[in-house]
């Protein structure tokens, strides 16, 4: 901000000037925030379409409704910074879930040890599509389309297909807390762990290197192995949080849980600015491509739009704030 | 002058948004003539002539071709015109055939099929007037560089082009490609062709141009006859005199920094020893693929290799480890800075602390008012020109990208500096600054190492100069006994014994 003045001679002095150079902030900072104008304007016209919308009970649902994506978003936006792809986030969710539920219940685990029991599973899945790419040399689309399948496969074979209740704990995770609900804080506590990450620790810096230039990163001397492994670890990890909340919610860990969300992940990571080719993306932005996708969902809900409709109308919504986004760096 | 020009820029101005690139311009071109157009990177040259070529109209100014005011909103309406540009990237479909590439758009046709035999004798009548004996039915990607621009060329003329814009087309060719182009852009001036020739190399000027315009900044300063001596030329494109293009400083050299023996990596180089003591600049010359980049990667750390140490400072390093040889200071400037030097996407200030970012950190958190210290302090020493450090390097020009590179590794308290090909694509002005960087770091103790392809760089700037020929030592020479001459035919060493 303060360089912004400085620039800016004061409003006695040139009126005019002045203008102007609040409306090119203006313009530059929708350019800047595209996607939050976009969530703005949507929630507006959400408002305007039913007034239902902005009641506060609504809006704690959008943020329930959010939640599972947002956090699965955040776990993503490390591996698409670094240029990657972790397609298996849903199904690592839903083995999380189930092996917290299935120590809890049938081997009778305390409840917090089979919550860590769950969140270790998501790490080990991460580590193992990590090193697969790192070490391995697979393309992470190929990795991680293993994965998916793995982590699916093996929560059919843990639950033999049939729901599993959630310990209690996990449950407490779904619930709510007075009028507060537990998924909230989750997605808000997760959200800023993410921002830690890759705003103040050095292996996060490293990762928009890595994913700008790796051979440049490398041969700089960051240890692009390890930082590739980190990525898919806590994308695993991510996940693995993001799928005891749904869990919870439920009540019980359920087989087919959080099928296909991994590409709703992409989507609010890539609504939120990312380049899939690497380099750029923001925590912030990915919460906002998260919101955007659950206002959408939630607002036509309310309108009562058919759910079949819906599915069109968010693909259109990808294409077009991806397109809004390349049309704007061109135009840099 | 009598004669009317074939096109005149006349008082051209460019403006993108607040910044002026080009600044009333005035270039004149003539039939038959070659207008040599000088400047440093980033001073507007390519701008100047994209707005012949019809990819920039200008903001002010107007465009006269046969002395009538025209309009080149498009390249359709400047190929219209006669105007052809030959861009730095080569514009050919390299799957496709040459002679496809040169009647690209305007196929020979009979009964809505390609007329193929047509479309072969019409290729091959274009690649004579550049005195290309190609088989015009073989893909234009299977052609060297050189081959490839006299293809395009051939494609121009075949358009009917009178007026010929080169874009830097020498710098990719060789000795002897660069000798055959110029015995044809003799031959089309001799046939009435009106050319624009961007170089930067001077000595290609007085070969080949019959007028200079020199812009610096985007601004018009001086037009000059090619016989203008290369102090002055230098002096009027960078705007102040460059006493000595080699500011060499020897320093007394004392210990042994870096010692490299017989290092071998089968089918790159065999057997490499050397060593480089403190206060010394090592060229390292050759000719292109004798194995010298593979070479400083390996001692970097980058790659690795199969037998022979490298040791600093008395200590081995491993293998393929850069994160050893970083941490005993060597630091590895590549020669590609686009592709492996840089985050182009990401700050200045990021790009300056990659080196420094992991073994700066404490309990894992970026140190970041040290990163931030530490980048500004090295930007100012090597006069980074940015907007600021939160810029983006790939919105700097060569040069300054280059420095960011450099200062990675000053940042980062290297001692040794192996430098890959450090001045390509470097504005003279940038250049100079480079050379006087390594005297600092030699004066202040540290070690330079330095591929170039340059041979008057190697000469002006090192102490020893080692030679390589087919991957081995072809010999060192001390800097005093070295020319051009003896450099050369140790370079050729290897290749020669082969053939005998």
């Amino acid at each position: 901000m303060s360089d912004t003045q400085e620039t800016t001679p004061t409003a006695q002095q040139a009126p005019s000037a002045d203008g102007k150079a609040r409306r090119a902030r203006i313009a530059d900072f929708i350019s800047d925030n595209g996607a939050l104008v976009g969530l703005l304007v949507l929630c507006v016209a959400m408002f305007v379409a039913t007034p239902d919308f902005l009641t506060p009970n609504n809006l704690l649902n959008v943020g329930i409704q959010a939640s599972v994506v947002a956090i699965l978003a955040f776990g993503q936006t490390f591996v698409i910074v670094t240029a990657g792809i972790d397609l298996s986030v849903g199904s690592v969710a839903a083995l999380s879930a189930m092996l917290a539920a299935f120590t809890g219940q049938t081997w009778g685990m305390p409840p917090m040890v089979a919550l860590l029991f769950g969140l270790l599973t998501g790490l080990a899945a991460g580590m193992v599509s990590g090193a697969a790419t790192a070490y391995g040399k697979l393309p992470p689309f190929i990795a991680t389309l293993a994965m998916l399948s793995v982590a699916r496969g093996l929560t059919l074979v843990v639950s033999n297909g049939i729901p599993i209740p959630t310990p209690s704990v996990v449950t407490w995770l779904g619930g709510s807390v007075g009028p507060i609900p537990v998924p909230v804080v989750v997605l808000l506590v997760m959200g800023a762990i993410g921002w830690f990450i890759l705003n103040r620790l050095a292996i996060g810096r490293a990762m928009y290197a890595v994913g700008g230039n790796l051979e440049a990163a490398r041969l700089s001397g960051i240890p692009v192995k390890r930082v590739l492994v980190t990525v898919y670890a806590l994308a695993g990890i991510f996940a693995a949080v993001a799928g005891l909340v749904l869990s919870g919610r439920l009540a019980s860990a359920q087989p087919q849980a959080a099928t296909g969300y991994e590409l709703d992940a992409i989507a609010a990571v890539v609504i939120g600015g990312a380049s899939l080719a690497g380099g750029v993306g923001k925590i912030s932005g990915t919460l906002i491509g998260a919101l955007v996708l659950a206002v959408i969902r939630n607002g036509l809900n309310l309108l009562n739009v058919s759910a079949f409709w819906q599915q069109v109308i968010i693909g259109l919504v990808i294409a077009v704030a991806v397109g809004i986004d390349v049309l704007r760096r061109k135009r840099a | 002058m009598s004669d009317q020009p074939i096109l005149t820029l006349d008082h051209v101005t460019k403006r993108f948004g607040p910044i002026t690139v080009v600044d009333d311009v005035t270039v004149n071109v003539h039939k038959g003539k070659i207008q040599v157009l000088l400047g440093e990177n980033g001073a507007g040259k390519s701008t100047l002539i994209n707005m012949a070529a019809g990819v920039h109209e200008p903001s002010s100014g107007q465009i006269i071709v046969d002395g009538q005011p025209t309009r080149i909103p498009d390249t359709k309406a400047s190929e219209a015109l006669g105007i052809a540009t030959i861009h730095q990237e080569l514009q050919l479909v390299s799957s496709l055939s040459v002679a496809e590439n040169i009647m690209m758009g305007r196929l020979p046709r009979r009964f809505g099929l390609v007329d193929r035999p047509e479309m072969y004798r019409l290729a091959t009548q274009a690649l004579t007037t550049v005195g290309l004996h190609v088989d015009p039915r073989m893909p234009a990607g299977a052609l060297g560089i050189a081959r490839q621009q006299l293809v395009e060329i051939a494609k121009a003329l075949s358009l009917k082009a009178r007026l010929l814009i080169l874009d830097e087309p020498t710098a990719s060719l060789t000795k002897h490609e660069i000798e055959h182009l110029f015995g044809v852009i003799s031959q089309l001036r001799s046939e009435g062709v009106g050319m624009v020739f961007i170089s930067h190399h001077l000595d290609e000027i007085a070969a080949i141009g019959d007028s200079v315009t020199v812009i610096r900044d985007g601004r018009f300063v001086a037009e000059v006859p090619p016989t203008t001596p290369e102090p002055e030329l230098v002096r009027l494109m960078v705007g102040r005199s460059i006493d000595e293009q080699f500011p060499r400083r020897a320093t007394p050299p004392s210990e042994t920094l870096l010692s490299v023996a017989g290092l071998t990596r089968k089918g790159s180089f065999t057997d490499v020893s050397f060593e480089v003591r403190a206060g010394e600049v090592l060229g390292i010359a050759g000719l292109v693929g004798a194995g010298r980049t593979e070479v400083v990667r390996a001692i970097a750390g980058a790659d690795s290799y199969d037998t022979g140490t490298v040791t600093v400072r008395g200590k081995p390093l491993r293998k393929g480890r850069i994160a050893a040889a970083i941490a005993a200071g060597v630091g590895l400037v590549p020669e590609d800075r686009k592709a492996f030097g840089l985050v182009l996407g990401a700050s200045v200030q990021d790009n300056l602390g990659y080196a420094t970012l992991m073994s700066s950190a404490r309990y894992g958190l970026v140190d970041r008012r040290g990163q931030a210290e530490r980048a500004s302090a090295v930007a100012e020493r090597l006069s980074v020109r940015m907007r600021g450090l939160s810029q983006r390097v790939g919105a700097l020009s060569g040069g300054n990208q280059q420095k960011v590179v450099l200062g990675r590794w000053i940042s980062a308290g290297s001692q040794i500096l192996i430098l890959d090909e450090p001045t390509r694509g470097v504005d003279v002005g940038a250049k100079v600054e480079i050379y006087q960087l390594m005297n600092e770091i030699t004066a202040a103790g540290g070690a330079v190492v330095m591929v170039s392809s340059e041979l008057p760089e190697v000469l002006g700037m090192s102490d020893r100069i080692l030679v390589m020929s087919d991957g081995r030592v072809a010999g060192v020479l001390a800097a005093a006994d070295a020319d051009q001459q003896t450099v050369m035919s140790l370079a050729v060493k290897e290749v020669e014994a082969d053939r005998v």
